[in-house]
Order: C-alpha cells, then structure tokens, then sequence
C-alpha cells in the first residue's frame, strides 16, 4: 500500500538524482513522458538478460518467456481500459503510431470521396496530420468542431455537423495536451453513434489524468502511449471494439501478421497480431505490466488530492501575474496548464527556468492550428504527475516571478 | 580600435573574457538580454519569410548586405535572449569577408557557457543562425 507522495518519489531514480551544483531538479514536462519508476528500470534491465527473444515464434523456453511478458504487457493495457477482450488491444509504438494505423486502416475499408470526418479544433498534430493525409488519399473531408475562448469544446456545433450525415469517423482528444480540460467524451461518444458514425478518443493525455473505461463510454477506438504512463518509449495501445477491429485490413506486411502465405496470396492473422507486423518492441511492451500496475497503485485519494490541490494553485499564482494569459482556463482542469505573459516570449522564460534547474515546456507542443486559434505562437506547459509535489509548485512559481523580473 | 581591425579570433577571445568575469549564470543571462535589447534591429521590410531562420522555436529573422567585399548583418527575433545571441554573432562576423568567416571557428560559445545553446533541439537556434551567416558568406565567395 502506498502512503503519500513522498514514498511515490522514492521510487524514481531521476528525482534523487541532483545536477552539478547539489540542487534538486524539477521535472515539469510530465504531458511530454514521465520519469521511470525502479520497477520498470529493473524489469528492463533484468528481463534483457533472461527474456531477450523474438516473440510468437519459437518453441524455446526462452522465447516463451519473452512472449508470456509481452502479452502480459497487452492484458495489463486490457485491464487498464476495461476492453472486454485482449484481441482487442493492439500494441503499438505510441499514440502517433496508433492513429496512423487506424487512419489507414479505415480509412482504406470505411472512407469514400464526399465522407468526412469530424475532429475537434484542439487537437494536436498526432490526431490531426494523419486524418489530413488519410482526407487527401480519399477525397474525404477534414471537418473541425470549435473549441470555445476557455478551452472547452462546442457540442452543439459538433452536432449540427453530425446531423448534415456526411461523417463517418469522429477523432478527438480526451484532455489535449495544450488545454488539459477534460472534455465531455461520454456525450461525444453517445452524438457520434446517434448520428451513425464511428469515434476514436485520443488518450495520450487521459490515459494519464482521466482514465477510461471503454465499456462505460463505448468509443469504438482509444489510443495512448505507454511512455507517459512509466512505461519505456515505444509503447502504445490501439483499441479496437471487435466487431469494428475484425472487419479492417491490414497496413503494413510482414512477418507475424499473417496466417499462410503463398508465393502467390497471403492469408492473414485474426487480430490483433494482424496489426502487428515485425518483430514489435517487445520487452518495451513488457514493461506496460509494471508500469501500469504502479500506475494504478497510486491513483488513490491523497494523489488525487495533491493534484486538485497543485493545480488550484498554479492556476490562482499565475493568475495574480499581470499579463498572464492561460490557454484553457474553463472546465474540469488537470496539472497541465498552458500560458503565456503578456511582452514575454515563452522560449525566454523556458529558457531562464532551465538554468533554476526547472523543466518546462515551451513552443508549440505540436498543436500549431489550436495555438493560432488562441493568437499564439507558442506556449510554456507545465504538467505534472503524481510524484510532483505543492513544495515543487511553490518553488516554480517563485521562479517565474524571479524570470518575469529580469525579462520584463 | 574598430571590431574589423581586429582578427575574428581576437573578437571572439574578447568576448570570452567578458563572460568570464560574470559570477553566475544570471549575471550571464542579464547581459544577453541586455545586449538583446541593444541589437540594432533589421529593417521592417526585409523580414521576409525566406530571411526566417527555421528551426527555432523563436522567430528569427537575420539579413545580411554584400559592400566592398564585406558582409553585413542585421536580425531579430521575438524572444530577447536569442536577439541577444544574435548580436554576439554579429558582434564577431560583422563586416568580414566571406573567407573570415568561413574559415572561423566557434568555440568560443562554448568558452563563454553557452554550449547547450549548441544542441539541436535548442530552443533559441544558435546552430541554424551560425549555419545562415556561414551561407551567405558561401553565396558572395566568388564575386
């Protein structure tokens, strides 16, 4: 059982860890990967040793082994979203990778020239490039739902674009990663099916600070990364309903995503492993197992508690700065909060936190239309994660303010 | 003494002494954004989007004039420091011949501190900056 928050940190390298001068670094790019908790380093380091083998092919221990750990990570992914079955969980790369799948993939069995398909304007470029791509290919239509002054989305306008019955795929973020509301996916979700089309929810940031349960809010296809929840980089998830999942073909071709092959037709495999072509990043996979049950051994209510509390305090110190301007200031909030000072450039105020040993995000966060729509060029993020603490906070906005009086 | 009398090394070498005399990073970084602020800035009309150095996460712009020989720069950019490292390049390769600055070397950023300016993904650009003064030095070589 897990205590309080400092436990949590003591189980991450990164944050005993100290720069040259002794001084405790602060990581405040959480929406970008986490840090790596010791379960997950360890499980890496050991199973390299005595799991390294190509999986779902060979009859030796060994590679059983690595195989057993592999679809441990997917049945962890399973459990995490609630997807009735593990058929349903493709294993990716990462969310980008995922929605470049499934645009492909559907769009080759689902999308004709005059279709269209309805995204929301706060999505970033991992959610937005493929399906502009998939438009072009198709002569389908990329259509955008607003997203208010605060942030939130506009579902009254999402459904008078559903009513026209031209869309056939809705794609949309559960938190954006610039915004960090949670948005109303359950009522997306219920709009999208009233009219007949199919919804996919971006989960690279509600993975982290929602969570979901796909048979709660029955989306037909969900997508994370595994890296932003502890696990390795080169980890992600595609869910799949079966119903919808089995009807689509494959992308790429290869080795383990076919049934027989001839020299002159190949059969293919049933899913998911048909939307696995290769050899997969398999101990990277693994690690979803322990990475996800640290995951879920710390959402509890001090957590919870720390975070709402972390978050109403960013939000009132950086609302007391003059010139402040935050991007997504409406809704249910989470600790990921973007903002820019009025006569200050972001990159500067990164820049200078940086040399405080503070780790923030600044730029355009690969969501360039939805900054635009803001008038920004870019912005600083700080997001957080469950081992950050109210004492970090307090530390980073004495920093800024120490920033903002040499920049201004 | 006019900057071009002397070598770009001797420009450089002053440089780092300068730096040298900051006791910390804030004194260094409160002098790049003072020499920010003091960057003659280029012309309006000339920041065009071919003169915008890719890149940054900052918008910079860096022009540069071929007279009797000699390149001249002028630049901007939205974020102060990066105007501020900007005016130290300019500092150095202003009013050179293409040859000076193409048989330059620039250590002397990392002397001075200023090497995680130097990674790739840097916000500020100094690679790509360097890498425009240097080709448009290779474009009036041979004139």
């Amino acid at each position: 059982m897990i205590r309080d928050i400092e436990q949590i940190r003591s189980f991450f390298p990164y944050l005993q860890s100290a720069d040259s001068g002794g001084r405790t670094l602060i990581y405040f790019d959480n929406a970008a990967t986490t840090q790596k908790p010791r379960i997950v380093i360890n499980a890496v380091s050991r199973w390299l040793v005595d799991a390294n083998a190509n999986v779902h092919r060979a009859v030796y221990g060994l590679a059983a082994t690595a195989t057993e750990h592999y679809e441990a990570g997917r049945e962890a992914a399973r459990a995490l979203i609630n997807a009735a079955s593990k058929d349903e969980i493709v294993l990716t790369s990462g969310t980008t990778a995922s929605i470049n799948l499934l645009a492909n993939v559907y769009g080759q069995r689902y999308i004709k020239p005059g279709d269209e398909i309805l995204l929301s304007e706060g999505e970033h470029h991992s959610n937005l490039v493929p399906w502009q791509m998939l438009c072009e290919r198709t002569g389908a239509r990329l259509r955008y739902f607003p997203v208010g002054e605060d942030g939130q989305w506009d579902l009254e306008a999402a459904e008078k674009i559903l009513a026209e019955g031209k869309v056939r795929m809705v794609s949309a973020a559960h938190i954006s990663n610039v915004l960090g509301i949670v948005n109303p996916v359950g009522e997306l979700t219920a709009l999208a099916h009233r009219y007949g089309a199919h919804i996919h929810l971006d989960g690279a940031q509600g993975i982290v600070h929602a969570g979901i349960d796909v048979q709660s809010i029955p989306c037909d296809f969900y997508s994370f990364s595994g890296h932003k929840i502890y696990a390795m980089t080169g980890t992600g998830v595609l869910y799949g309903r079966r119903s919808l999942l089995e009807t689509l073909p494959p992308w790429m071709g290869g080795g383990e995503m076919v049934d027989t092959v001839t020299y002159g037709k190949t059969t293919y495999a049933d899913i998911p492993l048909r939307f696995e072509a290769g050899t997969p990043n398999f101990l990277a996979a693994a690690t979803l197992r322990p990475a996800i049950d640290f995951a879920t051994s710390v959402r509890i209510p001090q957590v919870h508690k720390n975070e709402e509390e972390m978050t109403e305090y960013l939000m009132r110190e950086l609302n007391s700065i003059g010139g402040m301007r935050i991007i997504g200031s409406g809704g249910k909030k989470v600790p990921l909060i973007s903002f820019n000072v009025e006569g200050v450039h972001h990159s500067d105020i990164a820049t200078l936190l940086d040399k405080m040993g503070i780790a923030v995000r600044s730029g355009q966060m690969c969501s360039e239309p939805l900054l635009n729509k803001f008038g920004q060029t870019g912005a600083v993020r700080v997001s957080l994660a469950a081992y950050n603490t109210m004492r970090e906070c307090e530390a980073f906005i004495a920093a800024l303010h120490r920033v903002l009086k040499m920049l201004k | 003494m006019a900057e071009t009398e002397k070598t770009v090394k001797q420009v450089q070498q002053e440089i780092v002494d300068e730096f040298s005399a900051f006791g910390d990073w804030m004194d260094k970084y409160e002098y790049l954004i003072e020499l920010g602020h003091s960057l003659p800035v280029i012309d309006e009309r000339k920041k065009l989007e071919d003169r915008l150095i890719k890149g940054c996460q900052s918008r910079v712009w860096l022009d540069s004039e071929y007279r009797d020989g000699r390149l001249w720069f002028t630049a901007d950019s939205d974020a102060i420091i990066t105007k501020g490292i900007i005016s130290l390049l300019i500092r150095v390769y202003n009013g050179r011949t293409p040859e000076e600055i193409l048989s330059a070397d620039n250590s002397f950023i990392e002397e001075i501190g200023l090497r995680e300016n130097l990674s790739p993904t840097r916000a500020n650009g100094l690679l790509s900056m360097m890498e425009q003064i240097r080709e448009d030095a290779l474009r009036y070589k041979d004139r």
